[in-house]
C-alpha cells in the first residue's frame, strides 16, 4: 500500500514536472516562464515530502523542514527573477524571452 | 762665481719659462712677451757665462749630475746634465746669438700682429735647444732634438696663411724625421747593448772606455763593428738635422719662415745641432778607428758626406736668385765643412768652425733680414741693388760677415776656422778628397758671397722697393754691430799660435802654439784660392754691375743650361718628387686599394655575415616560434567561437538543452540498471 502510494505520489510530481518544464519552454512571457519554473520546483518539493513520509526510517520533520528551506529559497528566486524581469522591461519595453539575446556570445 | 753643476738645469728652464708666459700672454700683450723672452735669454746667457768659467776651471773633467726619471719594474730610466767645455761654450754661443736675433725680431716683426706668439716659438725654440746641450742622456738629448724640430716647423710656418710656408714647414718636418728614424733606432740598439743611454756614468756611460771597447769588439751585419753600425744610425739624425746630402732638400726652403728665424735656427743654432751631436758622441763614432778588419770606419762616412755637401751647397748657391736661398745653401755647404772636420778626426776644428759661423751666419742672415725690411720684403738680388748707400751700416757689417765667410785672411774668424778644417782633412791619411772638395768649395764661397754683396749693394736700385729702401732703426743695427764684432774677434781664440779654445774643449789647461804660419803651404794655397774666388766675383758682378732687373747673369749667359740647372738646384726636388714622392704616393695608392677593396671587402663580408645571421633569426622566431604560437591561439580562438555558438543569449534554449541533458541522463540511469 504505502509502496503504491509512494508511486503514487512520483508519478504527481513527474507529471508537475512536465508541466511546468513544458509551460517553461512553449511560453515566451518571462513570467509565465518563472511560474513554470515554480512549478517544477514543487515537483521536487512534493518528492521530498513523498520520500520522507514513505521511505524506510522516517526520521522526524527532516523532509518538511527541507522543503520549508526550499520554499524560502523559491520565494527569494522568485523575487530575483521578478526583479529581473522588471529591468529587462524598462531595457526593452517588453519581457519576450526570444528577444533578450544581449548575452549572444 | 760658477754654477753648481745640480742647477744646470737653470739655463733652458729659463727660456722655457718665458715660452710658457709668452704662451699665456694675449695677442695684445705684445711688450710683455718679448719683454720675457729677451729677460729670460739675458738670464740664461749670464748663466751658461757661470757655467763656462766653472767648466774652463777643469775642462778635461766632464761633469755630471744624474737622477733617475722613472721606474720600470728592476731598471730606472735615467737622465742628466753634463758640463764640460764643449757644452759651455756652446749654451754661451746660442744665448748670445738668441739674445741678439730676439733683440732684432722685436724690429723686424714690428708690424706682426702674432708678435707675442712669435715670441712664444722662439724662447720654446732656445730652450729646446740648450736642452739639447747640458742633456747628459742620448734620451733627453733626442726629446730636446724632436722639440726643436717641433720650434723649427712652428717657425717655419708662422706666416701659415702662405702655402709656400706651410709646405716648407711640413718638408722640413717631415725630411728631418726621416733622420730622426735613424738616431731612434740606433738609440735603442745602444740601449739593447749597453742598458744606458747616459753619455758619462762614471764608468758605466756609453761614451766611457770600457761599454765603447766592448761595442767595438762586437761584429754585426757585413762585417761592421756594433759602435760603428750604431753611429751611422746617429749620424742620419745629424744628417736630416744639418741638412746634409741627400736630406739637405728642407734647408733651403726653410728660409719661407721670418727672417730672424732663419739666422737663429737655419743658420746659426738648430742646423749645428747635429754636428754638436756628431761631436758629443765623438768617442763613439771614433772607437772602430783601431779596428782593421772592418770595411769602413763610421767617421769615413762622415767625412765622405761632409766633403759632398760642402761642395754640392757652394755649388748649388751660385745659381741662387733669392738672398736668403744664397745664404741657406751657404749654410749647407758650411754644415758640410764641420761635417768634414768631424769625420777626419778633428772634433775641436769643428765645434771652432761652428761658434764662428753661428756669429757670422746669423749677421749675414740679419743683415739679409735689414735689407728685406727695409726694401719692403723684396728678397729677389736682381730687383734690389744700389743698397751701399742708403744703408751704410747694414752694408758694412754685411760686408765684414761676407769676408768672415768666404775667409779673408787673417782678420777674419771664418779664415781661421776653415784653415783649420782644411789643414785637418790634408792630414788624413785615409782619402785625398775631402780636401780637394774643401778647396773647391772656398773659391766657390768667396765667390758666391761677392755675387751677393755686388748684386744687393753695389749698381743702381732696380725696383721700386729698392729706391726707397732706407736704414733701419737701432734696435736692429745694434745686433749686427754686435755681431760683427765677435765675427772678426772671435777668430783670435783658435789660431795655430794660440789655440786656446781647441786646447780647452780638448781638455787641456795649457796652450800648446805652433807658429801662426804652421802649415804655411796649405794656407797659402787656401789664401789664393779666396783671392781667386773674390777676384772673379768682383770681376763678373760688380765691375759691371748688372742694369735692369731682366738683363742675363753674366753666368748664364756663358753656359745657361748649366746655371739654369743650378737654379733648380740640381734638380733634387724634382729627383725626390719623380723618385720618394712617386713611390709614396704608389705605396698610398697601394695602402688605399688594399683598405677600399681587401679590408674593406673583409669588413663587407662580415657585414653580409652578419645580416644573413639576422635573417635566419628572424625567420627562425616569425615563422617556427611566432607561427607555433599564432597557431595555438588561432585554434583556441576558433574553438572558442565554436562555443561562444552555443551561447545564443536564448534562455529557453538553454532551458532545452538543460531538459534533454536530464532526460538523457535519466534514461542512461534507467537502462543502465545501475544499482
Amino acid at each position: 500500500m504505502s509502496a503504491n502510494s509512494l508511486q503514487l505520489c512520483l508519478l504527481f510530481s513527474s507529471a508537475l514536472f512536465c508541466i511546468g518544464l513544458t509551460a517553461a519552454l512553449s511560453r515566451s512571457n518571462a513570467i509565465l516562464v518563472l511560474l513554470g519554473i515554480e512549478l517544477m520546483l514543487n515537483a521536487a518539493n512534493i518528492n521530498f515530502i513523498a520520500f520522507w513520509r514513505f521511505g524506510p526510517t522516517p526520521a522526524p520533520a527532516t523532509g518538511v523542514l527541507f522543503v520549508l528551506f526550499s520554499i524560502a529559497v523559491a520565494a527569494a528566486e522568485a523575487a530575483v527573477g521578478l526583479a529581473l524581469v522588471i529591468a529587462i522591461y524598462r531595457h526593452q519595453k517588453n519581457i519576450r524571452l526570444q528577444e533578450a539575446t544581449s548575452l549572444k556570445g | 762665481m760658477t754654477l753648481p753643476i745640480q742647477l744646470l738645469w737653470v739655463i733652458p728652464a729659463l727660456p722655457l719659462l718665458a715660452a710658457s708666459i709668452g704662451a699665456l700672454t694675449p695677442r695684445s700683450g705684445r711688450k710683455l712677451a718679448a719683454g720675457t723672452a729677451i729677460v729670460a735669454m739675458a738670464a740664461a746667457f749670464l748663466v751658461s757665462c757661470s757655467a763656462l768659467l766653472g767648466a774652463l776651471a777643469e775642462p778635461a773633467k766632464h761633469a755630471f749630475y744624474n737622477f733617475a726619471w722613472f721606474d720600470l719594474g728592476a731598471s730606472s730610466v735615467r737622465l742628466g746634465w753634463l758640463l764640460d767645455p764643449l757644452t759651455a761654450f756652446m749654451c754661451v754661443m746660442v744665448t748670445f746669438v738668441g739674445l741678439l736675433i730676439f733683440i732684432f725680431s722685436t724690429g723686424y716683426l714690428r708690424e706682426d700682429e702674432n708678435f707675442a706668439r712669435f715670441f712664444c716659438f722662439l724662447s720654446l725654440f732656445a730652450a729646446a735647444m740648450l736642452g739639447l746641450l747640458v742633456a747628459n742622456s742620448l734620451l733627453l738629448l733626442f726629446v730636446c732634438w724632436e722639440l726643436v724640430g717641433l720650434a723649427s716647423y712652428l717657425l717655419i710656418g708662422f706666416w701659415f696663411h702662405k702655402p709656400a710656408a706651410a709646405a716648407a714647414a711640413k718638408k722640413a718636418f717631415i725630411t728631418t724625421r726621416i733622420g730622426d728614424l735613424g738616431l731612434l733606432l740606433g738609440m735603442l740598439w745602444l740601449y739593447d747593448s749597453t742598458g744606458s743611454l747616459l753619455f758619462y756614468d762614471a764608468g758605466q756611460g756609453i761614451l766611457e772606455p770600457d761599454t765603447l771597447g766592448a761595442l767595438a769588439a762586437q761584429t754585426t751585419i757585413g762585417g761592421l763593428a756594433v759602435s760603428t753600425a750604431i753611429g751611422l744610425l746617429v749620424f742620419c739624425g745629424a744628417i736630416g738635422k744639418s741638412g746634409q746630402f741627400p736630406l739637405q732638400v728642407w734647408l733651403p726652403d726653410a728660409m719661407e719662415g721670418p727672417t730672424p728665424v732663419s739666422a737663429l735656427i737655419h743658420a746659426a743654432t738648430m742646423v749645428a745641432a747635429g754636428v754638436f751631436l756628431i761631436a758629443r758622441v765623438y768617442p763613439l763614432m771614433a772607437a772602430d778607428q783601431a779596428l782593421a778588419g772592418v770595411p769602413f770606419h763610421a767617421l769615413t762616412v762622415v767625412a765622405g758626406i761632409g766633403a759632398i755637401t760642402a761642395l754640392l751647397g757652394a755649388v748649388i748657391a751660385v745659381g741662387q736668385n733669392d738672398i736668403k736661398r744664397v745664404l741657406a745653401f751657404s749654410t749647407v755647404s758650411q754644415l758640410g765643412y764641420m761635417m768634414l772636420a768631424l769625420g777626419v778626426g778633428s772634433w775641436t776644428a769643428a765645434i771652432f768652425h761652428l761658434l764662428t759661423h753661428a756669429f757670422f751666419k746669423a749677421l749675414l742672415f740679419l743683415g739679409a733680414g735689414s735689407v728685406i725690411h727695409a726694401a719692403h720684403h723684396e728678397q729677389d738680388i736682381r730687383l734690389l741693388g744700389g743698397l751701399r748707400g742708403p744703408m751704410r751700416l747694414t752694408f758694412l757689417t754685411f760686408a765684414i760677415g761676407t769676408m768672415a765667410l768666404a775667409g779673408v785672411p787673417f782678420l777674419f774668424s771664418g779664415f781661421w776656422s776653415k784653415e783649420g778644417i782644411l789643414h785637418a782633412a790634408h792630414g788624413w791619411s785615409v782619402s785625398p778628397l775631402p780636401l780637394y772638395a774643401g778647396l773647391a768649395a772656398v773659391v766657390l764661397t768667396a765667390f758666391y758671397m761677392t755675387r751677393l754683396v755686388a748684386e744687393v749693394f753695389f749698381g743702381s736700385p732696380r725696383s721700386h722697393s729698392a729706391e726707397h729702401a732706407h736704414e733701419n732703426p737701432a734696435v736692429m743695427t745694434a745686433p749686427l754691430t754686435l755681431l760683427a764684432v765677435c765675427a772678426v774677434a772671435l777668430g783670435f781664440v783658435g789660431t795655430p799660435a794660440w789655440p786656446w779654445l781647441q786646447a780647452r774643449l780638448n781638455g787641456q789647461t795649457a796652450v800648446y802654439g805652433h807658429s801662426l804660419l804652421e802649415g804655411g803651404g796649405l794656407m797659402i794655397l787656401s789664401i789664393v784660392l779666396v783671392a781667386l774666388g773674390l777676384g772673379a766675383g768682383w770681376a763678373i758682378y760688380a765691375r759691371r754691375p748688372r742694369v735692369s732687373q731682366t738683363s742675363v747673369d753674366p753666368l748664364a749667359a756663358n753656359a745657361p743650361r748649366l746655371f739654369a740647372a743650378l737654379g733648380a738646384r740640381l734638380g733634387f726636388d724634382e729627383f725626390y718628387a719623380a723618385t720618394f714622392g712617386r713611390m709614396t704616393a704608389a705605396t698610398a695608392t697601394f695602402a688605399d686599394g688594399l683598405d677600399r677593396y681587401v679590408f674593406d671587402g673583409a669588413i663587407r663580408f662580415l657585414i653580409r655575415l652578419g645580416e644573413f645571421a639576422g635573417l635566419v633569426n628572424r625567420e627562425t622566431d616569425e615563422d617556427l616560434l611566432n607561427g607555433g604560437f599564432d597557431a595555438g591561439s588561432e585554434a583556441l580562438r576558433s574553438a572558442g567561437k565554436g562555443y561562444s555558438r552555443a551561447q545564443t543569449g536564448d534562455a529557453h534554449s538553454y532551458l532545452r538543452v538543460a531538459a534533454i541533458g536530464f532526460v538523457l541522463l535519466v534514461l542512461i540511469i534507467m537502462l543502465g540498471g545501475l544499482r
